[in-house]
């Protein structure tokens, strides 16, 4: 007899003090799905305001303030620990062969830091409001606003820690718990990236937290740093902000990637085309990702040769991205490929991560940038990014580890509706916004001039959909806890340490200690014969 | 300006604008050419390799440096050519002609003030002339505000606490859109502004029917004597201003500072930060006195004042 599951023990402490790395996962996907809901709540009230170009709905502090909760709770609370938190944590040390992270109880401990920090931010946005939009732009966040903006920075001051402790945890879990045998090379191309990714969260997150607590100290004590009529310098805030806040889209995106690979391999039952070059290139997105925060600044009055300096560095970082699109198409050259959820998915990503990737050249063109800045065109841009694409991998992800995660199988037709409704909604949704945005509709506005509101309602009735679409998994992946098939130990016939061990995993996730004697993505180098 | 049931591409104003928008639709073209050949391989796999689909699966290749390299070299060569053509438009859009006519922007939460320089005022609508280099000097009086004019393909933020620059030349005459693109508070999708262009016989016009008594020099030169700037300024206990504008000053401390628009303007409201060598540290802020357009006013007297002394010593 197998040893118990992860989750057999019962009981609610059973979970809040719990050290298991898949345990903390589970703990952290109930969360970030609580805020992926409130967040996509202040898009769906936002959403409903631009139908009309009059402010009907919000007042236009109100919309401030939706569009600010909005992306706080999303930015902070979802996108950033979506994928590490829930599947780096599930996955990583499974798929390097350990038993659990490197240390445990600082792994709960990020948990109950995004928990505590998630809900007093949340807290802060209904009860009092902040209107100075996630950037918390200087001097309008020290001395002009009327919200709370100092109990939102502590909220997200407190959540960077979970955000670096995760990293510390990953990057310390991968150096000196891999199995046996599982050399750099071998490792999956999800762990990959899961370490470049927590170098990002290490390095960067302590220069957000420095900053908050500067806004926050000039806002409290009137301390000169950013704001003119001080001494200070309202552009240092941008430089600082910048400097963490480019690299986090890469924290948002980079795992993503690693999902897809994963997800592209084991549609294709063949090994990644290039694995080398897929693997370098995350390391290279994390790297070159510290040195182009200056294109978000074109308009800001930086010098026009520091200009110059970023949006050459701006191409060059799109070029490891443009590697990882041509491999994942030349991996299904000669696949034996299974169409299936996981896999829309996968293909609903790279559709609109390529066209979010192109869009973001048009704003590291300096010229176009002038025009685009600032404009639809840009939230169009970061949306294909951070949600199109990165949630597409984040719901890849759960609908490609939800058998090993919950034991349970899911109707592949409904995940394939998904899909496919994601893809179509997001595109009505954000497509026009490109256009809106090159004709100068500009972001942020609670009102706005009646030309721009055809494009206006189509954006609209898009996000219907595509609420629907994101909606749809809640319900039926939690039916299939009830009444969904017991998954066996490998429903996708996929290579990798998680798929040779049950589903769900027993605690200690392996019964005999690993010993790794083959090459990741180990599928037959021929082609698929009859397995007898 | 006419009504469109479905507007998908902006006015073009500007010569500017129209080789944005080329660069624009040529760069398109080519992301055109490096995305296709993905989504096209993407299809074709799928459909050649579907399981139980027969199919030739022999010799799968792991990697293949020669392809990696090609679609390593060809995007980043592409991209070069695509950056300098785009880092030519922005240094023409970052250098304005030294002929062009200055007109003094002045924001705030929320609404645009203009000053040209025959001393005629404006809020929130703008007159210039056509075919005629037009630089606005902006600053703002509490947050970070943008200017942005979608016809020109430009846009600026406009920054507290010091100068920043935007510039066209504006081809055809009409009336055009301007928005605050950096959010600045509650009201920011209300801070609008039109920029009306006219012919340049139209525009005289425009400026005699809206003429002043004085020009920006001699508003700022009333305001010198009105905050008595002159009683000390002009004797020995404070520097003398005559041609002091775009000279190197001297400071205590040792360094050297250019007698630009921010240093003039930075020595009015924190007089403190940058003190003369051989001077002491006497004259207040007048923060609290001026605003952002008087200063303006004032920093166009200073930079007018011609060298030597050519105003005598009362």
């Amino acid at each position: 007899m197998s040893a118990p599951s992860y989750l057999h023990k019962q009981g609610l402490m059973s979970w809040f003090l719990t050290q298991d790395h898949k345990r903390i996962a589970v703990l952290y996907m109930i969360t970030v799905t609580f805020f992926f809901f409130v967040g996509g709540l202040a898009a769906s009230l936002i959403r409903i305001e631009l139908v009309t170009p009059n402010g009907d709905l919000l007042t236009a502090d109100g919309y401030n303030r939706a569009f600010t909760l909005h992306g706080v709770i999303m930015v902070w609370f979802f996108l950033i620990p979506s994928i590490p938190s829930v599947f780096g944590n599930f996955l990583v040390p499974i798929m390097i062969g350990a038993k659990d992270m490197a240390f445990p109880r600082l792994n709960l401990f990020s948990w109950y830091l995004l928990l505590g920090g998630g809900l007093f931010t949340l807290l802060a946005l209904l009860l009092g409001g902040v209107d100075t939009g996630w950037t918390f732009y200087t001097p309008l966040s020290t001395m002009f606003s009327n919200g709370h903006v100092v109990a939102v920075i502590c909220g997200v001051f407190i959540a960077g820690f979970s955000s670096i402790f995760t990293g510390i945890n990953i990057i310390a879990t991968v150096h000196t718990l891999r199995a046996p045998g599982m050399t750099w090379m071998r490792l999956p191309l999800f762990v990959w990236s899961m370490y470049a990714t927590s170098i990002i969260l290490v390095l960067a997150t302590p220069v957000l937290a420095v900053t908050l607590i500067l806004v926050a100290a000039e806002h409290l004590f009137q301390i000169g740093v950013f704001d003119p009529r001080l001494g200070g310098d309202p552009l240092l805030f941008q430089h600082l902000f910048w400097f963490y806040s480019h690299p986090a889209v890469y924290i948002m995106i980079l795992p993503a990637m690693g999902v897809i690979s994963e997800l592209i391999t084991a549609s294709g039952h063949k090994r990644i085309f290039g694995y080398s070059f897929v693997a370098a290139s995350s390391v290279a997105i994390a790297v070159i990702g510290f040195l182009v925060w200056g294109h978000h600044m074109f308009v800001a009055g930086q010098s026009m040769y520091a200009s110059l300096a970023f949006s050459l560095l701006s191409f060059m970082v799109s070029i490891p991205s443009a590697i990882k699109a041509y491999n994942w198409s030349a991996t299904l050259y000669k696949s034996d490929l299974t169409v299936t959820a996981p896999f829309l998915f996968a293909l609903t990503f790279i559709g609109l991560f390529i066209i979010g990737g192109v869009t973001g050249l048009f704003l590291a063109l300096l010229a176009a940038d002038l025009h685009a800045h600032d404009t639809y065109f840009v939230v169009a841009h970061f949306h294909y990014i951070m949600v199109g694409a990165a949630v597409a991998g984040y719901f890849g992800a759960l609908h490609f580890w939800w058998p090993k995660i919950t034991g349970r199988l899911y109707p592949q037709l409904w995940g394939k509706i998904t899909a496919v409704m994601i893809f179509c909604g997001f595109n009505l949704t954000f497509f026009p916004q490109f256009i809106l945005g090159y004709l100068g509709m500009p972001r942020r506005y609670h009102t706005y001039d009646p030309d721009f509101q055809f494009l206006n309602v189509l954006s609209s009735a898009g996000a219907s959909i595509l609420a629907v679409a994101y909606a749809l998994p809640f319900f039926y992946l939690l039916g299939s806890l009830r009444w969904g098939e017991r998954a066996p130990m490998n429903p996708w016939e996929a290579a990798g340490l998680e798929w040779r061990i049950p589903s769900p995993p027993p605690t200690h996730n392996f019964e005999a200690p690993v010993i790794v004697d083959f090459e990741a993505y180990d599928y037959s180098p021929e082609a698929r014969r009859d397995p007898l | 300006m006419k009504e469109h049931l479905l507007r998908l591409w902006p006015e073009q104003a500007s010569d500017y604008a129209v080789s944005v928008d080329w660069l624009v639709i040529g760069f398109t073209a080519m992301m055109v050419l490096f995305v296709v050949p993905v989504f096209v391989a993407l299809w074709l796999f799928i459909w050649r390799y579907r399981r139980g689909r027969k199919a030739d699966r022999d010799h799968r290749a792991q990697s293949n440096l020669p392809i990696e390299l090609t679609w390593i070299i060809l995007p980043f060569i592409g991209s070069l050519v695509v950056f300098l053509f785009s880092a030519r438009l922005f240094f023409i859009a970052r250098t304005p002609p030294a002929d062009a006519m200055e007109i003094q922007v002045t924001a705030r939460q929320w609404m645009w003030k203009f000053q040209h320089p025959g001393g005629q005022r404006e809020i929130n609508t703008v007159h210039v002339p056509a075919r005629r280099a037009v630089k606005l000097t902006m600053i703002s009086e509490d947050v970070i505000h943008s200017l942005f004019f979608p016809a020109l393909r430009i846009k600026q933020d406009v920054l507290p606490g010091r100068y920043s620059m935007l510039w066209f030349q504006a081809e055809h005459s009409g009336t055009y859109e301007a928005y605050c693109a950096q959010y600045c508070g509650t009201d920011h999708a209300a801070m609008l502004a039109r920029l009306v262009v006219l012919d340049p016989a139209d525009y005289e016009r425009w400026l005699q029917a809206n003429g002043t008594q004085a020009d920006l020099i001699s508003q700022g030169e009333t305001l010198y004597r009105q905050f008595g700037c002159g009683s000390c300024h002009g004797t020995a206990s404070a520097p003398p201003l005559e041609g002091l504008y775009n000279q190197q000053v001297k400071l205590a401390d040792g360094s050297q500072v250019l007698a630009d628009d921010d240093y003039l303007r930075e020595s009015i409201m924190l007089p403190q930060q940058k003190l003369v060598a051989g001077y002491a540290p006497i004259m207040p802020t007048y923060s609290n006195l001026l605003d952002e357009e008087a200063v303006q006013r004032l920093v166009a007297y200073l930079r007018a004042l011609p060298a030597g002394p050519a105003k005598e010593n009362p």
